[in-house]
């Protein structure tokens, strides 16, 4: 099958500081990429330059075959299909729950209101949200909130949804409330691009792990080998960590 | 009894009643200078403040760089000044300079109007630049991740959260200029000022006038600054707000008002 995403020789300075290196890899429809790697690896500024928050120094991000990093794309309208989950929700302050969830597809996809409403609360209820559709962000849990962040990113009907750590800002009760919609969009077939911490998630959801260190892609493949058998020492010495989570079990 | 026969109270209460139309009518001048000030104070804060908060991308052409540069300098320039001088001063100026440079005679109301807007608006300026600066990046982040222009996440993210967060200062504004308009007696407005300035020429009851027109001024900002306080509240919404009880899924996500343990949903 034809790549949805195909990111060949990316690399990424902040200043003097080489933050991504000569990073390659694919995302095919139907993907669940987990990018694992410790804190300051480079994970989030890939999502970022996947996504255009950020760009790149050099290289090329292919989307369907279009390299996206070409002066004449049009950012808006590949971001409206690249979906994005944060860490921090990101939520609209100043939208209720629902409104979250319809003011993209009213602004960007220009749908009516109906149309979006209809839709929003399809999303919604996928996420387990529509009895909270009134309420603003600052009244909901963070658990809940991030449920309403992966519907308002669904809303869009993207083609692959990133998702940034979207459980490490949550308390540990609430994590699997995320992880749970996760998993159903996985099963579901939603092609997904997931940097996470969570390696019982990237060890049994996903079908693809990418191992980052120091800004490169160290190690990646089948989740099962990658974990069980890791080859590189830094993904073994990062996989002992985790040890009494999926680390071990895995083994 | 004659005036001089009154004591402090008779005194007030013969100002009152003497010159209630007067004093009427100078309170309203007040209030309508005031509030259409504040108001075309912020368009022009928010049209500036909105100009110094775009940032230049690698990507935008020169000339549009250029431009934008140029118009900076100038709005900052704009800003300095009308912050940097007396309004006193200002209404002087631009009154008789108009009169005098451009053969331009300004009634009473364009010239109490346009002074007044320019100045609030320089305040403004500042005020709206400090309101877009204070809403968290990652709210134009998450509006950008789902497609949105920049023109569209600043009206429907960014502004509005502005707007509320600086409520308080666009309320002070226009406490400010209730107070401040007094300043126009200078070129001839008959607003407050003008009116105890005109009672206790033709009384000679200074204390009294003063007294009487003090309190105006009072009841006048605190008013508006309750009503703003009410306006406040009711853009932040309910505290609480309703569950759709109508929902299957509603006992799964909770169902317990707000605020409530999350459960995990099974
Ligand atoms: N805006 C920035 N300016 C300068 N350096 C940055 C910036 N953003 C990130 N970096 C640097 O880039 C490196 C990679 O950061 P990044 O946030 O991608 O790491 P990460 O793998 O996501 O880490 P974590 O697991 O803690 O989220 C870090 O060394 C960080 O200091
Ligand atoms: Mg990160």
């Amino acid at each position: 099958m034809p790549e949805i995403l195909k990111i060949e020789h990316l690399s990424k300075h902040f200043g003097a500081n080489e933050v991504l290196k000569d990073i390659n890899f694919q995302v095919r429809p139907g993907d669940v990429t987990s990018i694992i790697g410790a804190s300051g690896s480079g994970k989030s500024t890939l999502l970022r330059c996947i996504n255009l928050l950020e760009s790149a120094t050099s290289g090329k991000i292919f989307f369907h075959g279009q390299n996206i990093l070409s002066d004449h794309v049009n950012e808006a309208k590949y971001r409206a299909k690249v979906g994005m989950v944060f860490q921090s929700f990101n939520l609209f302050n100043n939208h209720t729950v629902i409104s979250n969830c319809m003011v993209g597809q009213i602004k960007v996809l220009k749908k009516s209101k109906e149309e979006a409403y209809q839709s929003a609360l399809f999303y919604l209820d996928k996420v387990g949200m529509t009895s909270h559709i009134n309420a603003k962000p600052h009244q909901l849990s963070g658990g809940q909130k991030q449920r309403v962040a992966i519907a308002r990113a669904l809303a869009m009907q993207p083609e692959i949804l990133l998702f940034d750590e979207p459980t490490s800002a949550l308390d540990p009760e609430m994590v699997g409330e995320v992880l749970d919609v996760m998993k159903a969009l996985a099963k579901e077939g939603t092609t997904m691009l997931v940097v996470t911490h969570e390696m019982a998630f990237a060890r049994d959801v996903s079908n693809h792990v990418v191992y980052m260190f120091d800004g490169k892609i160290e190690e990646e493949g089948e989740p099962k080998a990658l974990f069980s058998s890791p080859k590189s020492p830094q993904l073994r010495e990062f996989l002992s960590r985790f040890t009494g989570d999926a680390g071990n079990q895995g083994g | 009894m004659s005036i001089s026969e009154m004591n402090f109270f008779q005194r007030m209460l013969y100002i009152l009643q003497e010159y209630s139309g007067s004093l009427a009518k100078g309170a309203a001048t007040t209030m309508v200078i005031a509030i259409v000030c504040t108001a075309f104070g912020c368009v022009i804060g928010f049209a500036v403040g909105i100009v110094q908060t775009l940032e230049p991308k690698k990507k935008d052409n020169l000339a549009y760089r250029i431009i934008l540069r140029l118009a900076k300098v100038l709005l900052t320039a704009y800003v300095e000044l009308f912050r940097g001088t007396p309004m006193m001063l200002q209404a002087a100026f631009i009154y008789y300079g108009a009169s005098q440079v451009f053969g331009l005679n300004l009634g009473m109301w364009e010239a109490a109007i346009l002074i007044v807007s320019i100045n609030t608006g320089a305040y403004m300026a500042e005020t709206v630049r400090g309101g877009i600066l204070s809403v968290d990046i990652g709210q134009t982040e998450g509006a950008k991740a789902i497609g949105m222009n920049h023109f569209q996440t600043m009206l429907s993210v960014i502004l509005p959260q502005a707007l509320r967060n600086i409520m308080p200062q666009i309320g002070n504004n226009l406490i400010i200029n209730i107070k401040d308009t007094c300043v126009l007696s200078i070129i001839g407005t008959v607003e407050l000022f003008f009116t105890f300035k005109s009672i206790s020429g033709a009384l000679y009851t200074y204390f009294e006038a003063a007294t009487v027109i003090l309190i105006i001024y009072f009841i006048l900002t605190f008013v508006s600054s309750r009503i703003l306080l009410a306006w406040e509240n009711r853009m932040d919404g309910p505290v609480n707000f309703d569950l759709a009880t109508t929902d299957t899924l509603a006992y799964t996500s909770g169902m317990m008002n707000f605020p409530r343990k999350p459960k995990r949903r099974t």
